[in-house]
Order: C-alpha cells, then sequence, then structure tokens
C-alpha cells in the first residue's frame, strides 16, 4: 500500500520559511509569548528541523505582568523539548530609567516591551526575529511582509518593503537591520485553532473556560489583581471565563465561555461574531494603533 | 491537518474606482467573514463620511495613507472561507505605478479578478492588468463587469464590453474556457454571493459560486519534479548519528522511495531512501511538500543544489534570456551587476543586454537602454555559475528567479525564463 505525503499548503509554506531563516540568517531566535501562534511556531519549527533539534533559542519579553499561567506553561515546553529559552524582563528597563511606567486607569506595559525586545536584539546581535503574527489579526498587518527589515532603530518602513515574489525570500541585511520574519503569515485564527487540535499541541490552561476574579470596564471583561488598575466602583465578580489571546494581563480582555475542551474552543470560534483583537484593549487606543507601534519597532 | 478543503489564491486587479475593495468587502460581508465589531466600524466609518450606504472598501484598506486618499497603495490579504474552499485574496492596487505591486500579488495567485466598471467599458487598465495575468500565466481569470446597477443592468453593455476583452484575449495565451465573464454590482451584492434577480439574462454562476465549483487540477501545474534543498539537517545525536537528510520544498512533480535522482550542480546519481516529514516517513510526497529526503549513497549535497529524477533533467546555463519587471525605483541598465536568487540558490548575474521594454497593452514592444520601475522587457544575463532552470511556462517555480542589488540589498526585479 503506498503511503502518500498529502501536505497542508499553509503548514508546508511556513515550514519552508522557518527552513530559509535557519539558513539566510547568522543568529535568528523566535520571539515566543506563551501564546497559542507562538506556541504553534514551536511546533512547525520542531516539524522543520526534525529529528535535529531546533537551531535557534526562544526569546521571551516578560512584562512581569503575564499570567502566571502563562509562564508555567513557558518553563514546561521548554524543559519538554529541550529548548534555549532567553528571558528580559521589562522591570529592567523600568528600573534603569528608560522608559517610565504607564498610570491610572488604561496603564498597561504593552508598549513598554518595545524598548526591552530592541535592548534584547542588540545585546544578542539576533538579525532574525520570528513572530507569530498573522495578517487576518488586524489590517496594518495584512500589509506585512513574510520577511520584513527593520532598521537600526527597529522601525518599519511600510511605504517601502521589498515586494515578495512566487516563494523566494530575501533576507539580506546591512550591519544592524535585522528582519522580522512571520511565518504564520497566511493563516487565520480558526486555521491556528485547527492545528492545534489536530497536532494535540499543548496550549496554557487560560484559553479555557475557568473561573476567574473579573470586573467589567466599556463593555469588557478585565482581570482583577493588583497589576491592573481599577476604581473603586468597579466591582469584582466571579465569573466563568477564557482568553482568546493571550498578551498582558492589563490589555488582555477575557470573554465570557463555557468552552472547557478544545472541540468547545474551536466550535465558539467558529460561531464567534467578536474579532479576535476586539478583546485586545490595545488596539482600541485608535484606528491607527497597531500601525503606529509597528512603525516603532513592536512585534 | 484533517483541513482538505482547497485553498484557492485570488489576486484582484483594477483601477482606482473599479471599487475593487468593496467587491472584496462584499464578497467577506455575503460569507459571514465580517465579525460583529469589523461591520460596526464600517458602519461609523461609512456615516461618518456621510455615505447612505456601507462603505466595505473600509474592511480591507489597512494603512493610514489609505484611509486618507481612499485608494489602496499595498498589497493587502485578505483571508476568508466557506464550507468548500479557503480562500487568499491579495488585493493589488491599480494604479499605473503600482504595476509591482500587481506582479507580486500575481506571483501567487491561480485566479486573477479583473474588474471593470461597467461605464467606462475596457480601458487601457484593464489592457496592462491582463497583460501581467497573461505574462505570469495566473491559471484562470475571471472578469467581474462591476457596477452593473448604474447602466441599469443593461445586457447590452455586458455584451459590449465581453465583445471588446474577447480581442484581447485572441492576442494572449489564455484559451476561452480559463476566462469568465460576470456581471456585477459589488455595493448592492449582485452575482457576488448569490445570483442577481435583477440580471435574469446572465445565466452563469455569481462569482462566489463561480470560484467553489474551481478545481485545484484547473489551477496546478504537473511537469517535472524539482526539489532546491534548503538546509541540510544533521541531527548529529546518537540516536541519528549518521543522518543527513536534505529539506526542501517540492515543486512540479512527485517524488519517490527509489526513484533514481541526480544532484545538481555536481551531478552526481543516487536513489531516494527515505521521504520524511516531522517523525513519520512517507512513500511518496506530492508537490507542493515541505519534506526531508535522505539519499542512498553518501553525495555531497548542500543548500541551493536541486535533486531531480535522472530521466528529468532540466536546463543548465550560464547564460540566460528572461523577461524581466523592475519593482525598484533604480532602473536596470546593461553592464549592472547583481544577485540572482533563484529559488534558494544565489549566483552572480551581469546584464549583457537589454532587448527592448514591452508594451503591457499588447501593442508590441521597442528598443530600450535601460529598464525603469514598472517597465517589462527582454534581457539578457551572463551568469558567475549555471542554474538549473525550467522556462516559466513548464515549472513557476524553477522558472523565475529576482534580482538584488549589491549595494542596497533590496529585490529590483523579477524574470520569467524564456
Amino acid at each position: 500500500m503506498s503511503n502518500i505525503f498529502i501536505p497542508n499548503p499553509k503548514e508546508a509554506e511556513s515550514i519552508h520559511i522557518i527552513r530559509e531563516v535557519a539558513a539566510q540568517f547568522e543568529k535568528p531566535v523566535l520571539l515566543f509569548s506563551g501564546g497559542k501562534d507562538s506556541i504553534t511556531l514551536v511546533r512547525l519549527a520542531q516539524k522543520a528541523f526534525y529529528p535535529a533539534r531546533i537551531p535557534f533559542p526562544l526569546l521571551h519579553i516578560d512584562t512581569g505582568h503575564n499570567f502566571p499561567e502563562t509562564i508555567e506553561f513557558r518553563d514546561q515546553l521548554v524543559a519538554e523539548l529541550g529548548l534555549e529559552l532567553i528571558v528580559r524582563n521589562v522591570q529592567d528597563a523600568i528600573d534603569q530609567g528608560k522608559v517610565r511606567e504607564e498610570k491610572g486607569r488604561y496603564s498597561s506595559r504593552n508598549t513598554l516591551q518595545t524598548t526591552t525586545l530592541l535592548d534584547a536584539i542588540e545585546e544578542f546581535k539576533f538579525d532574525a526575529c520570528i513572530g507569530g503574527a498573522r495578517r487576518d489579526e488586524e489590517k496594518a498587518r495584512a500589509k506585512e511582509r513574510i520577511f520584513s527589515v527593520r532598521d537600526d532603530f527597529g522601525q518599519w518602513d511600510e511605504k517601502n518593503q521589498r515586494p515578495e515574489l512566487f516563494d523566494m525570500l530575501n533576507g539580506r541585511i546591512h550591519q544592524g537591520q535585522n528582519v522580522r520574519v512571520f511565518p504564520i503569515s497566511n493563516w487565520t485564527e480558526l486555521d491556528v485553532w485547527e492545528y492545534i487540535k489536530t497536532e494535540k499541541i499543548k496550549i496554557p490552561s487560560i484559553y479555557f473556560a475557568h473561573k476567574r476574579e473579573v470586573f467589567m470596564r466599556d463593555g469588557m471583561i478585565w482581570t482583577a489583581n493588583e497589576h491592573v488598575y481599577r476604581e473603586q466602583h468597579e466591582q469584582v465578580l466571579e465569573e466563568m471565563v477564557r482568553f482568546r489571546t493571550v498578551g498582558d494581563m492589563t490589555c488582555t480582555a477575557a470573554v465570557f465561555s463555557q468552552a472547557e475542551t478544545l472541540d468547545a474552543v474551536v466550535e465558539e470560534i467558529r460561531a464567534s461574531t467578536i474579532s479576535e483583537r476586539g478583546a485586545r484593549i490595545d488596539d482600541k487606543r485608535s484606528e491607527s494603533a497597531m500601525e503606529n507601534r509597528k512603525k516603532v519597532g513592536y512585534f | 491537518m484533517t483541513d482538505n478543503r482547497k485553498l484557492i489564491k485570488i489576486a484582484t486587479a483594477g483601477s482606482v474606482d473599479d471599487g475593487k475593495s468593496t467587491l472584496i468587502g462584499r464578497l467577506l460581508y455575503d460569507t459571514n467573514s465580517l465579525t460583529t465589531d469589523k461591520i460596526e466600524a464600517i458602519q461609523r466609518n461609512s456615516k461618518q463620511k456621510g455615505f447612505d450606504y456601507l462603505d466595505f472598501s473600509l474592511a480591507t484598506d489597512g494603512l493610514v495613507a489609505e484611509r486618507e486618499q481612499g485608494i489602496t497603495i499595498d498589497v493587502a490579504h485578505i483571508y476568508f472561507s466557506t464550507e468548500k474552499a479557503n480562500y487568499i485574496i491579495a488585493d493589488t492596487p491599480g494604479h499605473v505605478e503600482y504595476t509591482r505591486n500587481m506582479v507580486t500579488g500575481a506571483s501567487t495567485s491561480q485566479v486573477a479578478i479583473i474588474l471593470i466598471d461597467a461605464r467606462k467599458g475596457v480601458i487601457e487598465q484593464t489592457y496592462r492588468h491582463f497583460f501581467i495575468n497573461n505574462l505570469l500565466r495566473v491559471s484562470h481569470i475571471v472578469v467581474a463587469i462591476n457596477k452593473m446597477d448604474l447602466v441599469e443592468y443593461d445586457e447590452e453593455t455586458y455584451l459590449k464590453i465581453k465583445e471588446d476583452f474577447e480581442v484581447l484575449i485572441k492576442k494572449s495565451n489564455y484559451t476561452s474556457d480559463q476566462i469568465s465573464f460576470i456581471p456585477v454590482s459589488a455595493l448592492n451584492g449582485d452575482n457576488i454571493a448569490q445570483k442577481s434577480e435583477k440580471m435574469s439574462w446572465y445565466v452563469g454562476n455569481s462569482l462566489l459560486d463561480h470560484l467553489e465549483v474551481l478545481e485545484p487540477s484547473d489551477l496546478q501545474e504537473s511537469t517535472a519534479a524539482r526539489f532546491a534543498v534548503q538546509y541540510v539537517i544533521r541531527p548529529k545525536t546518537s540516536s541519528y548519528h549518521d543522518f543527513r537528510g536534505f529539506s526542501g520544498k517540492l515543486h512540479g512533480g512527485r517524488l519517490a522511495v527509489g526513484d533514481d535522482i541526480t544532484v545538481l550542480p555536481s551531478f552526481t546519481q543516487s536513489r531516494i531512501k527515505t521521504i520524511e516529514f516531522f517523525d513519520q516517513e512517507y512513500d511518496e510526497a506530492l508537490p507542493g511538500s515541505s519534506v526531508t529526503i535522505t539519499l542512498e549513497d553518501e553525495v555531497n549535497v548542500s543548500r541551493g543544489d536541486m535533486l531531480v529524477k535522472s530521466d528529468e533533467l532540466p536546463t543548465s546555463e550560464k547564460q540566460l534570456s528572461a523577461i524581466i519587471c523592475q519593482v525598484n525605483r533604480k532602473p536596470l541598465t546593461v553592464g549592472s551587476k547583481l544577485i540572482l536568487q533563484h529559488g534558494v540558490n544565489s549566483v552572480l548575474a551581469k546584464v549583457d543586454s537589454i532587448e527592448s521594454v514591452i508594451h503591457t497593452d499588447f501593442s508590441g514592444e521597442e528598443a530600450t537602454e535601460k529598464l525603469s520601475l514598472n517597465d517589462i522587457g527582454k534581457v539578457n544575463f551572463r551568469l558567475s555559475k549555471p542554474i538549473h532552470f525550467d522556462s516559466y511556462v513548464n515549472n513557476k517555480n524553477n522558472g523565475s528567479f529576482i534580482l538584488i542589488d549589491e549595494a542596497t540589498l533590496d529585490t529590483v526585479s523579477v524574470g520569467f525564463i524564456n
């Protein structure tokens, strides 16, 4: 009986991209947030180089405001797969006076990550940073190249991008420049979830419905704990919720959910009428919030 | 992945006001691909601008400059799916000066939607869009005759445009079964996802139904197998001490265990021992597979080398004639030295001569000294080492290349080998 390999076109494209990174760059790194997209990247990288190990480290920019479940998951994954993990902390940049902590009602360390990321790139001389951004997430990301060249200041020049033709990737850069690489550019949120399901990939527990202390603000469900600014009248409730994206606690809102299994989560997303980043408080700042952050070197 | 729905990649082309973004927005809306928050944003924006309809173009025009000018200036990628297929649309700008973006979008697409404003008919822009699709051999073309609502859904108008377009088809490499005509109103949703009641004279499918019935076999070339080695996998662990796997993406045809292969450029012969993907072994791999291959013999293979079946050798030459599209402001001139990237392999190339610049309106060509941004022309090259290619017509991936400027390192041209 003939055993024929039938490719999944999106997976095949991602693996092609990840292999190009390993071949074209001296010091690549995989930006790992502990979210489902970067977990998917790890699986794709595993497949790309099997039976060899993933030939680059993971970099986590820790805001100090991550969900503890994410950090626990991260450490388990790294131990299980024998990966190299580098962690750099936003707290250090704050302590060194490089960035100032935001205050008040919508304060978040989300934008502060950029400084720590750029410092880490410089410290380790990373020339390629692999990220889990997808074009379907947000409309400025829809324009992003797969190999996106950044200047010495980490900036994105969106009007002057290299055209990407067929599947040829040009990662040639000058000293000081680096490339952000997005292997799952062409995946949708549902593609990622279906992949996690078929591949039986483990993900942090906060993606599943659980009881959590939350409060309501602007029609969104915020996590109630010491890192999230809360006014006195904002009442803390215990609700069944889950998270659709996993970012900083201060910028990731939860959704009401009873989906306790992967099947239920996938079904819920299929039926959902709110986009994934609809629960991202950081995108609500303005219509061009994402584009503006990307220009200065955000993920 | 268990998702065995077909993946259809579409490029859209049209002039500034043909309503391209509106058409895409409508496709998304009618396939329930827009989420409530996005629809609300569209409603808010449309109201702000004082429109009495929903401006779906706001769903796709992503950059600030585009929102300000109300036009699309860069390729945007849009995703939607139905029960039958997953779709990726590369939305490309329609200005003359953005030919390069159209070429980029078309390079990864199997279907092109060319929009024509029913009030204006076939115009110079239509010629250009069709010309580029013809040059890149995009497998299937849908000519969407839009704004039918503004010509009172008149059949005569539709037929006249179709007739004008058919004159162009005769000048191209297309056969008429590769091209379909659909009268639509993107604004009102006529013949987009549902058949329009206002155009009962039209007997064909709606745009979406038309895309749904396209078969992958209509859209994929099947030729010789080309496996360019991207990365050599050497685990150097005790359990895989002698493992040397050649990883890459297979294009054009199938490869199977036991196939006699030739390694290029060394012309060493061997046989395929295993085809592997992650922790599984397979007997055979289909085109489009990113797999790892091991060989029976210990042969020297490195990145950029190509594995092919020994009875299907490509052309190996140091001289090259190609059609070039210039995608950078820096012009291409005779004597220029550049990096030529062919798949994952790179060599140095020198422009020997530029024969002509080709008019993209099918009106012929003329002699030239240089190719400027968005020019398409015939160029001859000399290479530092031979490359192993097919003609673009026979194998898109192995018949195309990019040129990279040695100083700026930017991608400045794309080439299609004759």
